[in-house]
């Protein structure tokens, strides 16, 4: 009897290999377009392979913002959602098989990978004038290097914003602090109202600890100036340096007050930075302000789907620290490379730099298109064309530096930001544990 | 056992050649680049191995890694013999039995989610939490997964809660091999059901048991997804392979990322030393 | 009296095994109570809440479930998992059932130390073989094929197989093989008659676990598979749900709970193989 549930095994084995080679041939024919276009398209039944870390809402736009060059050329797009991209793509480069396009959360990792030659130089075949005119300057000088074109921004956010419930505020009387001394004086007078000026949330997962790496930015910006700024993401300056200490102590003085805090440091680190902003719609508010960027806006209304923007839930700008300074602009996201050079991958690389695709995921929401062309009315609601604005409006925009930084200091930075606000008197040492990290990711 | 020359070969060939593959290549090409840089261009010497050996992240993950095995080999192999011997002896076995194995059912995208529901600091969300200030109002919260004092101890009891089924799965077998018989020769001459534990059905199953405990220390070396997904390493959690997971995708080191693994290879080799001896054991003795 | 004696002196045994069942329950409980309700009231009271108000219909849901059922290619996902999931089972069970059969009958040279590499090959770190494997299967035009990921499982899953079925093996009473070979049997019919038959319990939790993990696995499907509708299978799908931000999680308890229930069918259809006596009497420890 046994011999026979073995006997059984085996040719449900056999069975399943031919029925999943049988699919295997049978997919093609599946795959193939329903309707018949009587005139020959450019790439009909060519696959163009791209891997990113989009799923859910992301993919979908994505998937929307390739369609109609889908229908045009008749190439199929083979998408990959997996926020393990390091791993995949990783392997899949060094195994000789690397994806036709890459969506890249960061300029590092692009540049990385240009660094080690796997990627294609955009500009053998993209106008550099028409570039030039579709994209502010310091969009392409982030993507470049050596001299080559690698990355395309197609989506992205502004991150010096503090989010705070209007009604709210209007029903206590507070008004929208202009300077860092005001800020403090408001939190000082919520907590003396009784209630809890900030929610703050670190937890991210792989990642966690990253919304205090933008903190930190916004405040080097505003201190220390955008010229130290840049010495420091390109580790000029070391992290030990003054410049960058005393940002770290500025924070502090939010961010290890246990009185400003919703849940305290303990909830700083164990609230995911998504959930974080709820409380600043209970009533009475958890909360009444949230440092976050632009995308946060997504995690709010899918929570509270009645409120509406600028009534219940707005923005202010990050206040001026040192007026010599004045309030720049922290930037951030994601951007394409090409790691095969084909003709059906170089048309999708220009159909996504085109303002006419990046129109497609700006109007669905949740992201910025870096393309000028993108008027700021496509957006789904006017905080995020605000925003928009500000990217061009603002004297001073810088890219997120930890998402400049190697992966190695990035992953030290908001590693430390994560010891520090459970043990802030250990700042020296966590200072230099970066500063190590930093060291050798430079070769130094 | 009869000696035979080809025959051996046949058998156990494509399994060799398999392995050779997929596993012995690798390990063979991971220890040359143990001794190359981060670009596998330039020789080091042993230079991965020092800092594998004297860097402080390393040292935390040793230091978890040695907590993992204590409690977590511990309350797998003993929790899941105690529940493979209890359960055998009520008629809902097969329900209480499909409980305990539940976890192992679950993804790992599963299992953080759970877990969340478990951990969280808001005693809203947390059940722990919600326990904890429910019986002791003054009580403040624990965060469970980013207090560097509890999160080790935090994950192993999720890994416990994953790993015990495995252990009861495979250990209750072995139970109900023990022939009825003995232990009701056993009853008659008086021994009571502990003894009965320890006298009969523990020595009967000690290969079995083995075999669960060489697993569950194997499971501890490479303890990852579970780290990765909960705390990824943060809040002194640390430990070996996610260190190795760290230099190789986000580092990119990949010499000391090979230097680790080469570690994990050669801290089995107590464990394989101990299996051949057993083996040996079995054989002398059937 | 004695009966009732007896279910008292038992009393203590229940509560124990009861005790452990329901704290292993727990969190599990929690998550499908969790996955009825909605967004909303998961990311703000806990689940135990529903126990006071289980009549409050605002928080009761099915949206969950729908949203992740009707992801696009949900079916072919599943499909997908099975194409995968049953030949990485059954081929490396197959093809380690002869290896640890030769290394429990039969005397060959380097026996031990082969075996003992097998052991030592548990601990390798999958992610260390990830480019060498993935090179070599891009040479030869295989990645992104079933068979890619059949030759992967089975290659990452033959040590354990080879080791725990090599324990069961060579726990069975030498008589029994030598009485068969004085009657003239062969080591190919010894193997299919005896050795087989006698080691159905530690094959089917084998066969369960491998199962399991197969099922389960999104690393390895990632790597040489990728995550392309035509061959993803449910892991990647349902990994996918969450955007790159980690915003909708609410979904994923509906979706651990619809990818559990094919690994419970399993596993209670396993269940019969582990009955008491399957061996008893046969074998002496």
């Amino acid at each position: 009897m046994r011999r026979k549930v073995i006997g059984v095994l085996v040719s449900v084995l056999m069975l399943i290999t031919l029925f999943a080679t049988a699919c295997g041939t049978a997919t093609p024919t599946e795959e193939a377009p329903a309707t018949e276009e009587p005139e020959a398209r450019e790439f009909e039944g060519e696959t163009v392979s791209v891997i990113a870390t989009w799923g859910g809402d992301e993919q979908e736009s994505f998937m929307a913002m390739i369609a109609p060059w889908e229908e045009r050329t008749g190439a199929t797009v083979e998408y990959e959602g997996t926020r393990d991209l390091n791993a995949v793509l990783n392997t899949r480069v060094e195994g000789g098989n690397p994806p036709d396009v890459a969506g890249l959360p960061g300029p590092a990792v692009l540049q990385q990978f240009a660094a080690d030659g796997h990627l294609v130089d955009l500009n053998t075949f993209l106008d550099q004038a028409t570039l030039e005119e579709q994209y502010d300057d310091s969009w392409l000088e982030l993507a470049s290097f050596e001299g080559g074109l690698y990355g395309l921004f197609t989506k992205v956010a502004v991150k010096s914003l503090i989010w705070y419930n209007p009604k709210a505020f209007d029903a206590a009387g507070y008004a929208i602090p202009e300077s860092w001394d005001e800020l403090l004086a408001l939190s000082d007078q919520i907590v003396a109202d009784g209630g809890t000026p900030w929610c703050i949330g670190l937890e991210s997962g792989a990642a966690s600890g990253w919304p205090g790496t933008d903190w930190i930015e916004d405040i080097v910006l505003r201190t220390a100036g955008a010229e130290t700024y840049d010495q420091w993401r390109r580790h000029e300056i070391p992290w030990t340096d003054d410049a960058v200490r005393n940002a770290w102590e500025t924070w502090g003085t939010i961010v290890t007050n246990e009185d400003y805090l919703d849940g305290g440091t303990t909830g700083v680190l164990a609230t995911n930075f998504g959930e974080s902003p709820y409380p600043m719609f209970q009533d009475p508010p958890g909360c009444y302000m949230h440092r976050q960027a632009t995308f946060i806006e997504g995690f709010i209304t899918d929570q509270f789907p009645d409120l509406v923007a600028q009534e219940d839930y707005d923005y202010f700008g990050f206040p001026e620290i040192d007026p010599e300074y004045g309030t720049p602009v922290l930037s951030a996201g994601d951007l394409f490379g090409m790691f095969n050079d084909t003709p059906s991958a170089r048309s999708l690389v220009e159909w996504l730099a085109s303002a006419e695709a990046q129109q497609i995921w700006a109007e669905r929401g949740g992201f910025i298109s870096p393309n000028k062309n993108v008027s700021s009315d496509v957006y789904p609601n006017p905080l995020i064309g605000q925003a928009a604005g500000l990217l061009t409006s603002a004297d001073v925009v810088r890219f997120d530096a930890s998402d400049l930084m190697p992966a190695a200091v990035n992953d030290a930075f908001s590693g430390g930001i994560l010891n520090y606000v459970e043990n802030p008197e250990n700042l020296d040492q966590i200072l230099q544990n970066i500063e190590t990290a930093a060291a050798e990711a430079y070769g130094e | 056992m009869r000696r035979v020359r080809f025959l051996p070969w046949l058998y156990a060939g494509p399994t060799l050649l398999l392995l050779a593959f997929f596993l012995v290549y690798p390990s063979l090409d991971t220890f040359r680049l143990s001794l190359y840089g981060p670009d596998s261009e330039q020789f080091v010497g042993l230079q991965n191995y020092v800092y594998a050996f004297t860097t402080g992240e390393m040292w935390i993950a040793f230091r978890n890694n040695a907590i993992w095995l204590v409690l977590f080999t511990f309350f797998t192999v003993a929790g899941g013999l105690v529940i493979a011997v209890l359960a055998d002896r009520v008629k809902y076995e097969p329900a209480a039995k499909a409980l305990i194995f539940l976890p192992q059912a679950i993804s790992f995208v599963g299992a953080g989610v759970i877990w969340k529901f478990v951990y969280d600091f808001d005693p809203d969300i947390g059940l722990l939490n919600a326990i904890l200030t429910g019986l002791f109002p003054n009580a403040e919260p624990v965060g469970w997964l980013v207090n560097s004092d509890v999160a080790t101890f935090a994950l192993v009891g999720t890994g416990i809660w994953m790993w015990t089924g495995f252990a009861m799965t495979i250990l209750s077998a072995a139970v109900k091999d023990v022939p009825e018989e003995i232990s009701e020769a056993a009853r008659i001459d008086g021994a009571n059901e502990w003894q009965l534990f320890w006298r009969i059905t523990v020595p009967y199953i000690a290969s079995t048991i083995a075999v669960v405990t060489t697993t569950m220390i194997i499971n501890v070396l490479k303890v990852f997804d579970l780290v990765y997904v909960m705390t990824a390493g943060r809040y002194e959690t640390n430990v070996i392979a996610n260190q190795m997971y760290k230099e190789l995708y986000i580092n990119r080191q990949n010499g000391r990322a090979s230097a680790i693994a080469v570690i994990l290879l050669l801290a089995i080799v107590p464990v394989m030393l101990f299996n051949i001896r057993r083996f040996q054991e079995q054989e002398a003795m059937r | 009296m004695k009966k009732l004696r007896k279910t008292l002196s038992k009393f203590p045994l229940h509560i124990v095994v009861i005790t452990i069942a329901l704290i292993w329950m727990t969190p599990s409980l929690g998550v499908l109570i969790n996955s009825f309700r909605t967004s909303q009231a998961m990311k703000t009271s806990g689940w135990w809440t529903m126990f006071a108000t289980p009549f409050n219909f605002t928080q009761w849901t099915l949206e969950n479930y729908a949203t992740v059922l009707a992801t696009q290619d949900l079916a072919r996902s599943f499909r997908n998992s099975l194409l995968i999931s049953i030949p990485a089972t059954i081929l490396p069970i197959l093809i380690a059932a002869f290896a640890a059969y030769a290394f429990s009958w039969m005397e060959f040279p380097g026996r031990q130390v082969l075996f003992s590499i097998v052991v030592g090959l548990l601990v390798v770190p999958l992610q260390m073989t990830f480019v060498p494997i993935y090179a070599a299967f891009n040479k030869i035009g295989i990645t992104g094929t079933f068979l890619a990921i059949w030759a992967a499982h089975t290659g990452y899953g033959l040590p354990f197989a080879v080791y725990l079925l090599r324990n069961f093996l060579g726990a069975l009473p030498k008589d029994l093989f030598e009485s068969a070979w004085l009657d003239g049997a062969s080591f190919w019919t010894a193997f299919w008659r005896l050795a087989l038959p006698l080691s159905v319990p530690s094959l089917a939790s084998l066969a369960i676990f491998q199962f399991l993990w197969v099922w389960n696995d999104l690393l390895v499907a990632l790597i040489y598979l990728g995550g392309t509708p035509s061959v993803a299978p449910l892991t990647v799908r349902v990994a996918n749900l969450v955007n790159s931000l980690g915003a909708d999680w609410h979904l994923l308890p509906a979706a651990a709970f619809i990818s559990m229930i094919l690994p419970l069918i399993v596993f209670f259809s396993m269940q019969q193989y582990f009955v008491r006596g399957i061996l008893a009497g046969s074998v002496k420890g």
